[in-house]
């Protein structure tokens, strides 16, 4: 009869302890350790766009036997090239090279835009940062550009964008 | 590469039966969470349902009202919005850490192959989807937290060759993240889940009685201790999101979102590395070490009378009713699946014409297996049975019998125990042995499913084909135990001596 109630008792002891190694378990790793996804001292650029290049060349008037061939209705007085040019994008920091990324254009005929996503990691404080970015492959060189000193606080996410609306390179 | 595996699975095996055996100690094999741990999964699933619909019907689906709404369930009077919080989080750990155990479990046990392939394949699409349920519960509290493990999957998602805009994008600045966008969030937290119950219907497809729900005691403990770690150990939010920074210090949940300090720490593309051959691996295991197939269960027309208890008795609804095709209008006949028959034999030890006692030569029974056919047992004791013995009737997957035979003591392994038509003990007490003793695998650990249960039931007349009444009671035994635990059966055997 002790022993019994002494097997018993250990029983419930036993629970009592896996069921509390459980809950244990479970609290501890969904709290611990905790994680810095970025160093005390570092900012983040986010290099990002999505921007549609220039045409890979030049609309030019259709000639009489090639407007023939086409259905009345779709006779237009110029043919343009639906391939658009990639987008290549330069980013100094510091003076120093950081990104050099060239971005094909989007779809199966190439006609659509090129996208860019890059997270670089930078110390915190002032930098100079110059961007570069060329999307016409008729043009020799960069067709835009932007430079500018920042400094960044840490932790702060500085993105880098393209908007034609606002004049092009934006960093906010 | 077999060899490897099955290897691997020996010496696997061997830690986890010894510390199965250890939680046998603490709460008794009927309730060792260890054999429930397919059904602990469910019921995690079912408390994050529960616990989801109240948080749902608070929650304020808008970027800029969702971590104003879950965080005031942290203040509700009585802290019931805080045990809400916790009860929904630590519920989906609890899922977590029961999906991967049950994971490990079944391939320790060789239940990814065979008749068994159909289940663990359609499992495997179950963790994904659970993994992507729970992150994405993250981000919709849009707290500092949510807006970490919404960027990193976005990134990590961009690493693949999928969309021509990267997700990312949306995460750039504050004003990009739409109202819009929390709809899909939200769809991704309430549609990803209906998905995985509907997962869950396939993957319980091939077995009757499917288990979803521990026994209530082992349910009600693990209830009580997840709602007493959501009071001890509150669910808090971070900050709400700003884009404009990185997140400095996370309170991580690595049991649910360990895959984006995976993906920083290596790269997008090895961590799709590591979970893609992990996916492959579980999906390419059932042919990797493949079991021989064995005989399934043959039907004899002319024995099978369409009493259907093979057809209740079968765990992996293998054995369907047909009309007979030699009787009257109206009688049936059980036709078995040879792709779904497990071979346990429990179909034959359900058969009323199993029983031994028919006359005839040879004993032709409604369902049999030809390996081990009932014919086949009834001369085994008949030639080997020597008067005042003792029969040890076991199966090949519990107690190694023969390891119990020495003078005295006739050891009989059958495919499963409960392939035992209960009229054997009859037959063999009356034919002169002095006890027989019937083990099965412990209870939750049975090869079958219902092995165990059914051959109780069917000692105790709970359950047809049952031992009759007059069997004397002393005479008999029944003793659950797991491989390697023959010191249980031989104080049973010793009980059986001296009565």
């Amino acid at each position: 009869m002790r022993e019994a109630l002494v097997t018993s008792a250990r029983a419930w002891a036993g629970q009592a302890v896996l069921y509390a190694a459980f809950a244990l378990a479970i609290g501890l790793f969904s709290h611990w350790p905790s994680y810095r996804p970025l160093d005390a001292n570092q900012a983040l650029i986010k290099v990002s766009f999505v921007h549609a290049g220039k045409p890979v060349g030049d609309c030019r008037p259709l000639t009489a036997a090639e407007s023939a061939k086409l259905p009345p209705n779709m006779r237009a007085p110029t043919i343009c090239p639906r391939e658009r040019s990639p987008v290549t994008v330069e980013v100094d920091i510091g003076g120093q090279a950081a990104l050099r990324r060239t971005a094909m254009p989007s779809g199966l005929s190439k006609d659509g835009a090129s996208a860019v996503y890059q997270r670089l990691v930078v110390p915190a404080g002032e930098q100079r940062i110059a961007v570069r970015l060329s999307d016409d492959v008729r043009a020799n060189g960069f067709t835009h550009r932007s430079e500018s000193t920042v400094v960044l606080k840490p932790a702060q996410v500085l993105v880098i964008d393209f908007d034609a609306e606002k004049g092009g390179i934006t960093l906010q | 590469m077999r060899g490897l595996i099955e290897s691997a699975r020996r010496r696997g095996l061997n830690g986890w039966t010894s510390i199965e055996r250890g939680f046998d100690a603490a709460f008794g094999s009927g309730l060792n969470p260890l054999r429930h741990l397919g059904a602990l999964a469910c019921l995690a699933f079912m408390l994050l349902g529960a616990s989801g619909a109240v948080l749902y019907a608070v929650l304020d689906t808008s970027a800029a009202g969702a971590w104003r709404s879950i965080e005031a369930l942290s203040h509700t009077p009585g802290s019931w919005g805080s045990l809400l919080r916790g009860a929904h989080r630590y519920s989906a750990d609890a899922l977590a850490i029961s999906l991967g155990l049950h994971i490990v479990r079944e391939w320790l046990n060789g239940h990814e192959r065979g008749f068994r392939r159909f289940s663990w394949l359609t499992g495997v699409p179950l963790v994904p989807l659970a993994a992507a349920a729970a992150i994405g519960g993250f981000w919709l509290n849009w707290d500092q937290l949510g807006q970490y493990s919404a960027i990193a999957t976005a990134e990590w998602i961009d690493a693949l060759p999928l969309f021509a805009t990267p997700l990312a994008r949306n995460f750039l600045t504050d004003a990009m993240v739409s109202d819009r966008l929390f709809s899909l969030f939200v769809f991704v937290h309430i549609g990803v889940p209906l998905l995985l119950m509907f997962g869950l219907w396939f993957h319980l497809q091939r077995i009757t009685r499917a288990v979803v729900l521990p026994p209530r005691a082992l349910a009600l403990g693990t209830v009580a201790a997840l709602l007493a770690l959501a009071g001890a150990w509150p669910i808090t939010s971070h900050a709400p999101a700003a884009l404009a920074s990185v997140p400095q210090v996370l309170r991580l949940d690595w049991w649910l979102l360990y895959i984006h300090p995976l993906a920083e720490a290596s790269s997008p593309i090895a961590a799709w590395g590591v979970v893609g051959t992990a996916f492959a691996l579980l999906f390419a295991l059932p042919w990797l070490a493949p079991r021989e197939r064995m005989p399934v269960a043959v039907v004899d027309a002319d024995n099978c009378n369409g009493c259907r208890r093979c057809f209740a008795d079968c765990p992996y609804a293998a054995i369907t009713m047909a009309p007979h095709p030699n009787q009257r209008v109206g009688r049936e006949i059980a036709v078995v699946d040879a792709d779904l028959c497990a071979s346990c034999g429990i179909c034959a030890g359900a058969c009323p014409s199993s029983t031994p006692f028919r006359s005839g030569a040879e004993l032709a029974t409604g369902i049999d297996m030809p390996q081990l056919t009932v014919d086949a047992m009834r001369n085994r004791l008949r030639v080997a049975l020597a008067p005042g013995s003792i029969v040890v009737f076991g199966c090949d997957h519990g107690v190694r019998v023969e390891s119990l035979r020495s003078p005295g003591v006739l050891p009989v392994s059958l495919l499963c125990t409960a392939q035992l038509p209960p009229a054997f003990v009859e037959y063999a007490l009356r034919d002169g042995a002095a006890g027989v003793l019937v083990t099965a695998c412990r209870e939750g650990g049975c090869e079958f499913r219902f092995g165990t249960r059914w051959t109780a039931q069917r000692l105790n007349a709970e359950r047809e084909p049952h031992l009759r009444a007059t069997v004397d009671r002393r005479r008999f035994a029944f003793v659950p135990a797991g491989r390697g635990e023959e010191s249980a059966l031989k104080s049973a055997l010793q009980g059986l001596r001296d009565a």
